[in-house]
């Protein structure tokens, strides 16, 4: 950022600079810094423009830790000198004092300190210097920054500075930005030698995304050498190729992260509708209670542990699963039971329930969204061979899978999950074998609903969480469950992620909104040739 | 005459409830227009504007339930998106009344409605061609419900998709229909539908006449409906649409082609849904994209199950009861109480009125006068073959 604001007339002082910093061993051992140090502080005492010009250059030169602090205080007019203690001091942020020689505070400003007066010309110096200095930063997240501004600010004036930051850079990606920066450099200025252009435009092919093709485009039109113009344009088509694929790679994540939300919004649903046969249509609400779960348990959190905050996601999964199965029991035992046999009356009293439980968290909480937190892993974002992948979905998928196997493993291999499986296929068989089969309906409904209030906590990071969460999954999550073949739970998974994917690849073309009603048509069309799914049940079991 | 053939004793407790629901419908059709116009306005049986308006938005209402009943509760086809047949009925009503607004709009275009101005339309898009004439937008009005009732259906029924798997797709019908006119390149106004009406058929649609009328002309409508779905049902037709609710596969299997009467019965209650839809328009004022919500065709489902399903004059009286008292509770203190009510309601009809008030009162009046316990009830319990 500060190297892109630095003006043109500010080169020549940082080629000046640098080249001092140049001369000077890299790792300056402790003394010569101390020693340069002190030449910058007999320098700025002196209070003109041209001392304090060089002291810049000292500054920088030591290689002291306190540099930085001093050069953004001075740029800040926070450093302040005294004329009779013939020492420097400078205040931080917020407000305490250091001396500019150890770097260690010190109690107080002294009586007669004045500020070191700075003009435009001195900023321009002081951004330039800052810039060097952070391209050396011992923080790689601040060096990967610098090289950027660099790469977009092409300014030929940085390029010792880059090469120097470059010949010391260990890490490799580090080092990579640096060489991208460097050809964008490189590239930019006219007198650069041929050779080395040509090489710039191989670098920059091999960033390949889109700012190096943004570059190369500019290249290609504008280069005077022959084989510079042709080697951008060859690079040209093969980042052109690469961005392409990377484009459609991101977009399948984005349907891996859209198919994860939809299984999880669907996985309940696929046992409460797709193995017991009920139509709740109360199951968005069950997803909402969880979200609210979740807002409950991060107010208890903020309240009593503000530093355990990471830990809110971890204690509001078992509870939303227990707040959503209580209500999923009751729904069951008090409205469901009542209705086995009778499909339509079941999707309308369920209806009636979730419009009940919409208005009582409405009620209670109020209709406006609530703010759910998102602890520091579920925040932030890498980047993979130019896609770029946020940990809050990334973890989403991976917990969505973990769901996703625990339930399969739950209903294959616990004993409950052989009744329940026992009772769907043959009811009164299963009941002649001594399973009560009202009691296993319940607790079916209960994992079902259960299993919705755990997405809930899941779809609280990404979604607003308002009394109508539910009511914007439902459609979808039926969708899904029908779209996979009812009573299969891994065709829910195969449908929810390719209903997720066909989504995110249909938008660049169609657009979010035509995409949707295109996959909606398709659905309906695809109902008609297959009305039982994807993976249909065979055999017996279809007609009971 | 018709009166006395109305009025005349006997016959199952069907007819009779049948009968005097025409009865009431012929006093309302001549009461509204003279309680309106011709009594004062200070006068106790004035009948408000507010009142008028807020009975012709019922009876519309009850048009769709009476559609929606005829499918639903002689048919078995549960259609959980008949708001979008009402819907579209309202479009192409809407695009009438918006051609009628002429150089009134704000931006005194002579061709295009405001909203096409708004978003830089530089002509008319083709299928607003046409509508500018009454006879054309009336046919539209039957037309393209019952064109997209014909192709739904056509597929559905042909691949004998059914129960719960229908009544989810008809879900997902509306729901993309409610999607695609939400979006302004649809040409129809996007999020804020077609309003501002002025005239209909050269009178103002504000006017207290032309509401009575139009009060007037909703209540025919249901009338006319009422009938036309009765003989529907009374005949051979209508037999076999019960025989197909009670037992498809059997009804197959005697040899009729069950996807030919169901798409028969969904393609003109889909026609009289976009007739009600069509009413609705102009006496509300405006159409938008929100008619289509899923949950709007969910509550239509309730009057029918309210009033009682499979008896017509039940889905009707359902219709006015809940929106009645809907109007009650969200106008006074009662509205955040609303939803818990009309949620119990769904909760306690399903569980205990699985008939509806009119149908479980025509059960008790048929059993006490004819002994025979629902001899004469079209409702049946519904079998598993409904799934």
């Amino acid at each position: 950022m500060k190297l892109r604001t630095m003006g043109k007339w500010a080169g020549l002082s940082i080629a000046a600079l640098v080249l001092m910093f140049m001369l000077m061993p890299f790792a300056a051992s402790r003394a010569d810094a101390a020693g340069l140090i002190d030449t910058a502080i007999e320098k700025f005492l002196a209070d003109s423009f041209t001392d304090t010009d060089a002291a810049v250059a000292d500054v920088v030169a030591s290689g002291a830790q306190q540099s930085a602090a001093i050069l953004d205080a001075l740029a800040e007019r926070r450093l302040l000198f005294s004329a009779t203690g013939k020492s420097v001091s400078y205040t931080d942020a917020a407000g305490k004092v250091f001396d500019a020689r150890s770097g260690l505070p010190i109690p107080a400003v002294p009586a007669d300190a004045q500020i070191v007066r700075v003009n435009n010309r001195l900023r321009g110096t002081i951004a330039a210097a800052i810039g060097t200095l952070t391209l050396l930063s011992p923080d790689p997240v601040k060096r990967l920054s610098a090289a950027d501004s660099v790469f977009k600010s092409r300014d030929a004036a940085s390029l010792p500075a880059l090469e120097a930051a470059m010949a010391a850079e260990k890490l490799p990606n580090v080092k990579r930005a640096f060489a991208a920066a460097r050809a964008s450099v490189l590239l930019a200025s006219p007198d650069a030698d041929r050779a080395q252009q040509v090489a710039a435009v191989g670098t920059l092919a091999e960033r390949g995304d889109q700012d190096a093709m943004a570059l190369l485009r500019g290249v290609a039109s504008s280069a005077i050498a022959p084989e510079v113009k042709q080697a951008a344009e060859l690079a040209m088509s093969a980042v052109e190729r690469k961005l392409r694929i990377t484009n459609v790679v991101q977009n399948v994540y984005y349907g891996l992260s859209l198919g994860s939300v939809l299984l999880l919004a669907a996985i309940g649903l696929a046992i409460t509708f797709g193995v017991m046969g009920v139509i709740n249509m109360a199951h968005g609400e069950m997803v909402m209670l969880g979200a609210y779960t979740t807002f409950e348990v991060q107010e208890l959190f903020r309240a009593y542990a503000p530093g355990w905050f990471g830990w809110s996601l971890p204690v509001a999964i078992p509870l939303a699963f227990l707040v959503a199965a209580l209500v999923g029991i009751v729904i069951e035992r008090g409205i469901i039971r009542f209705l086995y046999g009778r499909p339509l009356e079941t999707l309308l009293a369920t209806w009636g329930v979730s419009l009940i439980l919409q208005q009582a968290v409405r009620t209670i909480f109020g209709s406006s969204n609530r703010e759910v937190g998102a602890p520091s892993y579920m925040s932030g974002a890498f980047e993979i061979y130019g896609l770029a992948i946020t940990y809050g979905r990334m973890w989403i998928i991976v917990f969505t899978l973990i769901l996703f196997l625990g339930l399969l493993a739950m209903l294959k291999l616990t004993p409950l999950g052989l009744q329940m499986r026992a009772v769907t296929q043959n009811r009164r068989m299963a009941g002649s074998m001594g399973i009560r089969t009202n009691w296993i309906d319940a607790m079916t409904f209960a994992l079902g609903s259960g299993i919705a209030g755990i997405a809930g906590v899941a779809l609280s990071q990404i979604d607003n969480v308002s009394p109508n969460l539910g009511q914007s999954y439902i459609i979808d999550s039926f969708m899904v469950v029908v779209f996979g073949g009812v009573g299969n739970l891994w065709g829910t998974l195969v449908s929810a992620f390719t209903l997720g994917i066909a989504n995110k690849l249909l938008e660049p073309y169609a657009g979010a909104v035509l995409g949707k009603i295109f996959i909606l048509v398709a659905l309906i069309l695809f109902v008609q040739k297959r009305p039982r799914g994807l993976f249909a049940l065979k055999g017996r079991a279809v007609e009971a | 005459m018709i009166l006395s053939s109305l009025i005349r004793q006997g016959g199952s407790v069907h007819e009779i409830a049948a009968r005097w629901f025409v009865i009431v419908l012929l006093a309302a059709i001549v009461l509204v227009p003279v309680l309106h116009l011709m009594v004062p306005e200070g006068s106790a049986l004035h009948l408000p504007t507010y009142a008028v308006a807020l009975l012709g938005k019922y009876i519309c209402f009850a048009i769709l339930a009476v559609a929606l009943d005829l499918v639903w509760g002689y048919c078995g086809i549960l259609s959980l998106g008949h708001g979008a047949f009402f819907a579209l009925g309202g479009y192409a009503m809407g695009m009438y009344l918006m051609r009628q607004i002429g150089t009134r709009g704000v931006y005194a275009n002579p061709i295009l409605p405001d909203f096409m101005v708004f978003l830089n339309y530089k002509e008319l898009p083709w299928f607003w061609h046409g509508f500018h004439s009454f006879p054309f937008a009336f046919f539209m009005i039957l037309f393209v419900p019952g064109l997209l009732a014909l192709v739904f259906g056509w597929l559905a029924f042909r691949s004998r998709v059914t129960g719960v798997y229908l009544s989810i797709i008809t879900q997902a019908l509306t729901y993309a229909l409610l999607l695609a006119f939400f979006r302004n390149d649809m040409g129809l106004g996007g999020n804020n539908g077609l309003t501002d009406f002025k005239d209909i058929l050269g009178f103002t649609v504000q006017a207290p006449g032309t509401r009575a009328v139009l009060c007037m002309l909703s209540l025919a409508t249901l009338l006319g409906s009422f009938l036309f779905a009765q003989r529907l049902v009374n005949s051979t037709f209508g037999k076999v649409l019960i025989a197909i609710r009670d037992t498809e596969s059997r009804t197959r299997f005697l040899g009729y082609r069950v996807e030919n009467y169901k798409l028969t019965a969904f393609v003109v209650s889909a026609m009289m849904a976009g007739l009600a839809g069509a009413l609705y328009v102009p006496q509300v004022g405006i159409i938008n994209p929100s008619e289509f919500a899923p949950a709007n065709s969910i509550e239509a489902v309730i009057w029918v199950a309210v009033g009682g399903r499979g008896t017509l004059v039940g889905a009707a009286v359902g219709a006015v009861v809940v929106n009645f008292l809907k109007t009650w509770f969200t106008t006074g203190l009662l509205a955040p109480y609303w939803l818990f009510a009309l949620g119990a309601l769904f909760i306690f009809v399903t569980l205990a009125l699985p008939k509806g008030i009119i149908g479980a009162l025509l059960e008790r009046f048929g059993e006490k006068s004819s002994g025979l316990k629902g001899a004469s009830m079209p409702v049946a319990p519904v079998s598993k073959a409904a799934e």
